[in-house]
């Protein structure tokens, strides 16, 4: 998921001069994917290949630029009433589906129907519920109205729109689109190979100008080994790396000669997360404590390979809405050790293990099993909480029953799991205490009244700097607490052949101008033999 | 069946035979080191198989790290040392379940015939039909990756060959003169089949439940590699070789040496089984 | 003739019914429900959306009920629609990925027959020999050897460092602008090393079994009878001994495709080939009951099949078995 922002986000208005002077049009990409998409409706689906994929056909009304503003995109402008009850979006003119049928606002209201019809089976409908009343007074306007000013709603926007014309009053589960998709978006559909490969071609008309990439292929390849031995042989163009591939095995000649690597903060953090339904957790001192005794940054050298940062709380470092100063818990086991002796754990025994009222302190992390970055990050925790005499079990869970079983029915002591961190900072769902119930989000039970008034009022300002003040001050208080021990920020790691040319890492990573991606003519190789 | 002589003197034409066939004889030398290690294996590793040390990662063989270290710098030695525990288990446990299952219901089976017989046989067919492995990762991934499960899941599996073997061998063996002279002695059904038939039915599954161990450490190497072996930290060497397969150009270390072991330790077994099979065959000698 | 195939076909009713009702009780032994998938952690997840969810894929009907009209939908050979968000019917799901499993696997089969057979022959006339020791060693490295190591020391090998052969996938980027002979050879180029790597592992056990079988049929009384006729060994051998010998193997290359089909997974996992076992694991990982179920039951009628076939074979060649 943590891409689907990004890929929305990729199309570059700003079309640098100097690039577009000497770009040439034509060459194809060939980029490696673990998994295989499961539909192109991208809002049925929650697997990142899929939006990955979709994106690229589609747009949305808001787009997120390089600096992950929002900025229009099939809407070229939008307001926000003074209560902030009304947003009123000024629809693109001249915009063609690519079937030829013009994008209107008629399209956008459909699309709102769509997610909230309870026949149409989305994850996402969430923020859309929220609208009271949308429509469109005329072709290129499109009104959407809630009953209370609710500031992540503008951002929910940025989802794709999907044409009204082959949708409305079909099945969406049997529609064709899922198969081959129809949007306004820099890339045609031409076909899917379904656990293989999908082929996209260029959309000569797209309304932000013809991208430079003639084709784009998304091949399948389940395991990284061999997607690397791919790359390796000049079968694949792009592909993400692990850290331990970026670090030791793309410094030799071959990939300095053949290709370029990135290197820039995701947008996601891994956690371990307590459940503060027990009582051993339920004391600040003692979550406090167990910060202290993780040493953070033995995760990033030992897991990423030095390849992230250190996370402090809920919102992405570097960005706008980050607060930096936050109560850090740098490495300290002696604090820890003093922490835990003033909530009265004490080693009175003399087993090694601290204990309180005869019962020693043990309990087990669960994380699900398939990620090593995650189980390894538990595997150096163990070792460091058993040097404070803190006792750990790791237990890796299917992703399923993972969920289901343990998370959506309390059923754990601690976790280890990652959050995505979207560009807008809504942390309601996560982290109001109106969401500590069985399968909701703040499955760790974590409570305070105040960050509640907070979170409440940052969702109903539009005004940024408002907003800005109220979530600086909930990540003080979410950091102080220590509702999850804070773990890293991991590094994205791609790597894109060399040939290809007007790439530009900014925040929002690499992919947002990928319509700007080229090739100089000599290096357009006519079709890969692999 | 009743003197202990003809037993010596069958046991010792057996051990002749095997001594004489090399092959089986290194079979049973790697199957019997592999047990010693894994008996010992807590005085065997010269470091604690699970610590980590972040400025270690990866290392090359050496004198400290025999054969290197892993992506956490744990000692890849002694974490062999200790998953020869592991492999054995998973093949010993999985393999004696098996084996049971599969000679209680061939027993049955063979010896009350009738609509026991084909009750049982039309369900072992049926099991038989199943894509094994299919099986095994459904409960497996659906259940969760326990040692535990992974031995009872393959257990579960893998018996329906033993059952057709005991079968058979009921069939012909109830009706020779000793069975048939103990029945007329009034000796009751369980008395028979345990003491008079199933000694006599064992060779043949002495050699499939031999190669139902080997068969059974290759699974579990297998979901290891789907992810669905024995979960970390235990170390398997199915699970050291998977994390081996994604650093194979630069820790080679860290995939030829759970490789090998694997390799030798399932043709270990392979070789004694068919060396037990050869030795036990009259009709090939 | 037809009376034998018409009861091996009715025995197969009770066993299918059987097959169906392991694969329901297996899915449903276990917790966690495929709607988890969809509404994964995203923080964007309402609990009215989940809950749609779950009304919309009829998992809040009783096991018996959802039992009982998945069955009766099979006996028209529908297996239901998918719960991944394509939707798409299960049989379609299957349709598109068996040919590439079956066709690796029938390859391999053959090869593994080709390679056995005489492999068995040699080791059983010349028993003890070097030849037969260095076959049953080797034929056993192939069996003992985990599979995915294997695989990937080879695309090391052949597609990397000396570049002959593509590393995966069933075909070039370029296939479709390739004469149709060229696309076949792009399909041979591709399928070789699964193809030889998946008949290595499965080359000790029907190698052995000839070899096996074999040392029996020497010792029978009419090749004894052969020999006292004076026919010369090669004729002895090749045409009465071998023949017979073979027919068993028939029997246990029907047998051996339920290993073949699960074995697929590792293969179509590292290989990246759209087949049959790769759609299984990643149903069985998404709970995509309908599809797991349908793997199920449509990789033991496969079975079923093959072992028909086999049976076929072995009465067409051997005419005691039709009466019997």
């Amino acid at each position: 998921m943590h891409r689907f922002w990004l890929i929305t986000a990729l199309l570059a208005l700003v079309l640098a001069p100097s690039a577009a002077l000497a770009a040439d049009y034509g060459g194809t990409i060939v980029v490696g994917t673990i998994g295989d998409a499961t539909s192109m409706i991208p809002m049925i689906t929650s697997d990142s290949a899929s939006h990955e994929m979709s994106d690229l056909v589609y747009n949305g009304l808001l787009k997120y630029d390089k600096n992950l503003n929002l900025v229009g995109a099939l809407a070229q402008s939008w307001t926000v009433s003074p209560d902030g009850l009304t947003i009123t979006f000024k629809i693109r003119q001249g915009v063609r589906w690519q079937d030829g049928k013009p994008y209107t606002a008629h399209d956008a209201v459909f699309n709102w129907r769509f997610m909230v019809d309870p026949k149409t089976p989305t994850p996402y409908s969430g923020d859309y519920l929220k609208v009271k009343k949308a429509w469109a007074p005329d072709d290129y306007t499109f009104v959407v109205q809630y009953s209370e000013p609710f500031a992540p709603g503008l951002a929910s926007w940025t989802l794709v729109q999907m044409p009204r014309h082959l949708l409305e009053g079909k099945d969406v589960r049997s529609s064709p689109l899922n198969k081959h998709p129809l949007g306004t978006g820099p890339y045609k559909f031409v076909r899917w190979d379904t656990g293989a490969r999908v082929v996209l071609k260029y959309n000569p008309d797209y309304w932000e100008g013809r991208p430079y990439l003639d084709q784009v292929t998304y091949r399948v390849i389940p395991d990284m080994a061999t997607m690397f031995l791919e790359l390796k042989a000049g079968g694949l163009d792009e592909m993400g790396l692990t850290a331990l591939q970026y670090r030791r095995q793309t410094n030799n000649e071959h990939f300095k000669k053949h290709f370029k690597k990135y290197n820039y903060l995701s947008s996601n953090y891994v956690y371990l997360g307590y459940n503060l339904k027990d009582p051993r957790f339920a004391d600040r001192r003692v979550r406090q404590a167990l910060s202290y005794a993780i040493d953070k940054k033995e995760i990033i050298k030992g897991v990423l390979l030095g390849l992230g940062q250190i996370c402090t709380g809920p919102l992405k470092p570097g960005t706008y809405w980050y607060n930096p100063k936050v109560a850090r818990f740098d490495y300290n086991p002696a604090k820890a050790k003093a922490l835990l002796a003033a909530a009265d754990w004490k080693d009175s025994d003399g087993d090694g293990v601290l204990d309180k009222n005869g019962r020693p302190f043990e309990f087990t992390i669960l994380t699900n099993q398939g990620n090593a970055y995650r189980a390894n990050t538990g595997v150096i925790i163990q070792q460091r909480l058993a040097q404070i005499g803190v006792r750990v079990k790791l237990r890796t869970v299917e992703w399923a029953a993972f969920i289901n079983e343990f998370v959506n029915k309390g059923r754990f002591e601690a976790l280890i799991l990652g959050w995505t961190m979207p560009p807008d900072p809504d942390l309601f769902d996560v982290w109001h205490s109106s969401k500590a119930k069985p399968g909701q989000l703040n499955f760790t039970y974590y409570k305070n009244p105040e960050l509640d008034q907070l979170l409440v009022a940052a969702r109903r300002t539009f005004d940024r700097a408002q907003r800005k003040a109220y979530l600086d001050k909930a990540q003080e208080i979410i950091a102080q607490d220590q509702p999850y021990t804070f773990l890293y920020v991991p590094d994205a790691l791609p790597i894109v052949a060399a040939r290809f040319q007007g790439i530009e890492p900014a925040p929002a990573g690499i992919s947002y101008n990928f319509i700007r991606w080229w090739v100089p003519k000599a290096l357009q190789i006519p079709a890969l033999t692999r | 069946m009743s003197g202990g002589g003809q037993y010596q003197g069958l046991w010792g034409e057996f051990s002749g035979r095997m001594a004489k066939n090399r092959l089986a004889l290194l079979g049973l030398v790697v199957v019997l080191g592999l047990v010693v290690v894994a008996l010992l294996a807590p005085w065997l590793t010269p470091h604690p198989p699970n610590a980590i040390n972040v400025d270690a990662i990866l290392l090359g063989p050496s004198l400290t790290h025999p054969f290197g270290t892993d992506e956490l710098g744990r000692d890849v030695f002694s974490r062999m040392i200790m998953g020869s525990r592991v492999s054995l288990e998973v093949g010993l446990v999985s393999a004696g379940l098996a084996t049971l299952i599969g000679v209680i219901l061939g027993a049955l089976a063979g010896y009350y015939g009738g609509w026991v017989e084909s009750g049982i046989m039309r369900f072992t067919d049926m099991m038989l039909c199943f894509p094994t492995f299919f099986l095994i990762l459904a409960v497996i991934a659906l259940l969760e990756p326990s040692i535990i499960n992974i031995m009872a899941v393959i257990g579960l599996t893998s018996w329906m060959g033993v059952a057709r073997l005991v079968r058979a061998e009921f069939l012909t063996l109830k009706e020779r003169e000793y069975v048939l002279a103990a029945r007329s002695l009034g000796a009751g059904d369980l008395r028979i089949i345990f003491r008079h038939i199933l000694p006599n039915a064992m060779a043949p599954v002495l050699v499939a439940a031999t190669l139902g161990v080997a068969g059974a450490i290759l699974v579990e190497s297998g979901l290891s590699f789907l992810g669905l072996g024995v979960q970390p930290p235990a170390a398997s060497w199915g699970n050291i070789l998977n994390q081996g397969k994604a650093n194979i150009e630069i820790a080679w270390w860290l995939s030829l040496f759970p490789g090998l072991a694997i390799l030798v330790t399932v043709l270990g077994y392979n070789l004694l089984g068919e060396g037990i099979r050869d030795a036990l065959d009259p009709r090939l000698h | 003739m037809l009376t034998y195939l018409a009861k091996r076909l009715g025995m197969m009713i009770p066993l299918l019914i059987g097959i169906t009702f392991i694969s329901f009780l297996i899915m449903h032994l276990a917790p966690g429900s495929p709607t988890d998938l969809a509404t994964d952690l995203n923080p964007k997840m309402s609990e009215i959306a989940k809950e749609r969810l779950t009304k919309l894929y009829g998992l809040d009907k009783p096991l018996p009920v959802q039992y009982w009209n998945w069955l009766k939908r099979l006996t028209v050979l529908d297996f239901g629609r998918s719960f991944a968000p394509d939707g798409l019917p299960v049989l379609n799901k299957i349709a598109t990925r068996l040919p590439v499993t079956v066709t690796i696997n029938v390859l391999s089969l053959m090869l593994v027959f080709i390679l056995a057979v005489p492999i068995g022959v040699y080791s059983a006339t010349h028993r003890g020999s070097a030849f037969d020791q260095a076959t049953t060693v080797f034929v056993f490295v192939g069996f003992a050897t985990p599979t995915f190591w294997l695989a990937l020391l080879c695309m090391i090998l052949f597609g990397v460092q000396l570049g002959w052969l593509p590393i995966s996938g069933i075909k070039s980027l370029n296939h479709d602008q390739l004469s149709w002979l060229g696309q076949l050879l792009d399909y041979a180029r591709h399928l070789t090393l699964p193809v030889i790597l998946s008949a290595f592992t499965s080359l000790a056990g029907m190698s052995r079994y000839m070899r096996g079988n074999m040392l029996e049929v020497i010792r029978q009384d009419y090749i004894t009878t052969a020999r006292a006729k004076g026919l010369p060994e090669r004729q002895v051998i090749y045409s009465h001994a071998m023949r017979n010998a073979m027919m068993p193997v028939i029997t246990i290359l029907g047998l051996s495709v339920p290993g073949l089909i699960g074995g697929s997974v590792i293969f179509e996992s590292i290989f990246a080939i759209p087949g049959m076992g790769k759609l299984f694991y990643d149903s069985v990982m998404a709970r995509d009951y309908p599809v797991v179920m349908g793997g199920l039951v449509i990789g033991a009628v496969l079975t079923l099949l093959g072992n028909l076939l086999a049976d076929l074979g072995y009465a067409l060649t051997d005419p005691r078995v039709r009466t019997s």
